[in-house]
């Protein structure tokens, strides 16, 4: 019976998929990158994502139905996801309800908000739309490696951004925030001014992901960021595992480091992938997610505890 | 010329009506002119850290008023106030961004008042300044200036800390027995250093300390705090000839009142 499952799993249909996994990777990387943001910069575990992708992918589907060109409705897509981003910034330290919990009421009221947007629980690309940024289609197609050309090249900008970004004296800010709230009050910094705008920020991100994949699939869906916070988190802390040292001491090492998270993703696809072709049903995908998850940030845990009970 | 700091009467209370109610300040009064040292002193709980606070603002004191330099800051919230605050902690870890470099730490600092926009965050002429200035340290830090200031020991934090403090020429600087943490050799290393930033930019200053003999050796002004008061204020001359005993006996002088009630309680 053994046997008989082996013979039955077919290499050449795992190689086939990866284009599509790599492409997907890629895509959701720029979520995680939204999601280093918060977590790594930021250190605030934010949850808004799991509704703002889809807020994202719903307000550029709309667009584009309504006639937008699929390119122009990403800036919208950004922009709305900002927006999720700045109210959970806002309640947090506005109406001072502590960030996970202020990340998962703008989350659950999205879930309604994202309906109003489509005005179902979800909504189409016609099969003939022109001029869309992504698509599985272009996976396939005759103009595949340019396609993917475009998708790493867009993602590099992406990185340079940021990288920029935090570099400047704003980014810097944040960064202190992040690292000592009050080294960053007592040199003159509004910690609740850079929280919201890194916030804002990083769900802009997640917007503009959400925004890309709609158009990659070819539809949105009211549950496609279900658990999307777990890819990021899986996608940011999978690179740290396998890319940390090496990104450690360079020059630009931050960069490394954010161009690492977009390579961590599509090793998670690629993962993903792995398991599906292992005939594992999809229904369990989500329980796989959040194994990784639980494995790739037990690994550094469990690591030191070893380590100091050897030297004992 | 009036004064540098003025502190009116201020109160603070912490977790009121309930079990672990707790009065902090009971209307502290304090003057500050123009380039005072002030070192303070008092046990545990007197008010020295909390009056420091008040004026950070970590939170807003009940009642009473700080001025610094004519300008109320009572109401200000602790980020507007440190347009005109230098402030070193006890804990070596809480004055610094352990994950940035020191350049970008000291990069922050300079930026304290000025609005934070999307110019690159250090300029190549900063740089040249701030190794200047980690040279006069004496500590090799000009040349470990991209490196984290995690890496760096308890004593070389606290010295990048007060160059950051000092880097704006502050009103008033604030040191919260910034020595406290430290060995003994490199405690004294990071007072020469505190002492030599205060003279070179002649700021105002007050200390927080637990040593005594610290205490008297510097600044032009010393203060005793007790329960939530200032209960001793010498300078000048009279601070110069002061010795532990005078402050040990001036400190058994308010504590033993308090034990002899304390007994008559238990009585």
């Amino acid at each position: 019976m053994i046997a008989e499952y082996f013979l039955s799993l077919d290499p050449l249909a795992l190689l086939r998929a990866m284009p599509g996994t790599a492409a997907q990777g890629i895509i959701w990387g720029i979520m995680a990158l939204g999601v280093y943001i918060t977590y790594r910069i930021l250190d605030f575990p934010d949850l808004t994502v799991d509704g703002s992708l889809a807020t994202g992918a719903a307000t550029a589907v709309m667009l584009i139905q309504g006639g937008m060109s699929p390119a122009l409705s990403l800036v919208f897509a950004l922009l709305a996801g900002m927006a999720a981003g700045m109210v959970t910034g806002l309640l947090h330290t506005g109406l001072g309800i502590p960030g996970i919990l202020a990340s998962i009421l703008t989350q659950v009221s999205l879930y309604s908000v994202n309906l109003g947007i489509m005005g179902k629980s979800n909504q189409g690309i016609s099969l003939t739309q022109q001029g869309l940024v992504a698509s599985s289609r272009y996976v396939t197609g005759d103009d595949r490696v340019f396609f993917f050309l475009k998708l790493i090249l867009g993602c590099l900008i992406l990185v340079a951004i940021v990288y920029w970004f935090f570099g400047t004296e704003m980014g810097a800010a944040i960064r202190a925030t992040g690292c000592n709230p009050q080294m960053a009050r007592a040199q003159g910094i509004n910690t609740n001014y850079t929280k919201v705008l890194a916030l804002t920020i990083s769900n802009g991100l997640v917007g503009l992901c959400g925004g890309i994949l709609a158009q990659y699939q070819g539809a949105a869906d009211v549950n496609m960021g279900r658990g999307a916070i777990v890819i990021g988190l899986a996608a940011v802390i999978i690179s740290e595992v396998i890319f940390g040292r090496l990104c450690a001491g360079k020059k630009i090492a931050f960069a490394y480091t954010l161009a690492a998270v977009f390579v961590g993703a599509i090793l998670y696809y690629v993962a993903y992938a792995l398991v599906l072709w292992l005939k594992m049903p999809s229904d369990y995908m989500k329980l796989f997610s959040a194994l990784v998850v639980a494995v790739f940030l037990a690994v550094p845990y469990l690591k030191g505890r070893w380590a100091v009970r050897r030297r004992a | 010329m009036g004064y540098m700091l003025e502190i009116k009467n201020i109160h603070k209370t912490f977790n009121k009506g309930t079990i672990n109610e707790k009065k902090a300040l009971d209307g502290v009064d304090l003057n500050l002119n123009p380039g005072d040292f002030v070192t303070i002193i008092g046990g545990n709980g007197a008010g020295k850290s909390t009056t420091l606070n008040a004026i950070a603002g970590s939170w807003l004191v009940d009642e009473g008023n700080i001025i610094i330099d004519g300008v109320d800051i009572t109401r200000l919230p602790e980020h507007k106030r440190a347009v005109y605050l230098g402030r070193v902690f006890q804990d070596p870890m809480t004055g610094t961004a352990s994950t940035m470099s020191i350049e970008e730490n000291m990069a922050i600092a300079a930026r304290r008042g000025h609005r934070r926009g999307l110019r690159w965050g250090i300029s190549r002429k900063e740089r040249e300044e701030f190794k200047k200035k980690l040279a006069a340290l004496g500590l090799g830090l000009e040349e470990r200036i991209s490196t984290k200031v995690g890496l760096l020991s308890g004593g070389q934090r606290q010295a990048v800390t007060l160059l950051m403090a000092a880097i704006k020429k502050p009103k008033l600087l604030l040191l919260d027995e910034h020595t406290a943490a430290l060995d003994p050799k490199t405690a004294k290393k990071v007072l020469e250093i505190s002492d030599k930033i205060i003279e070179e930019n002649q700021l105002t200053a007050m200390m927080v300390t637990h040593n005594m003999k610290d205490a008297i050796a510097h600044g032009n002004r010393l203060i005793m705090m007790h329960e939530g008061r200032v209960i001793y204020d010498v300078s000048g001359e009279e601070k110069r000839k002061l010795h532990v005993s005078d402050l040990l006996k001036k400190f058994e002088e308010v504590s033993g009142g308090e034990l002899d009630n304390d007994r008559m309680m238990l009585g």
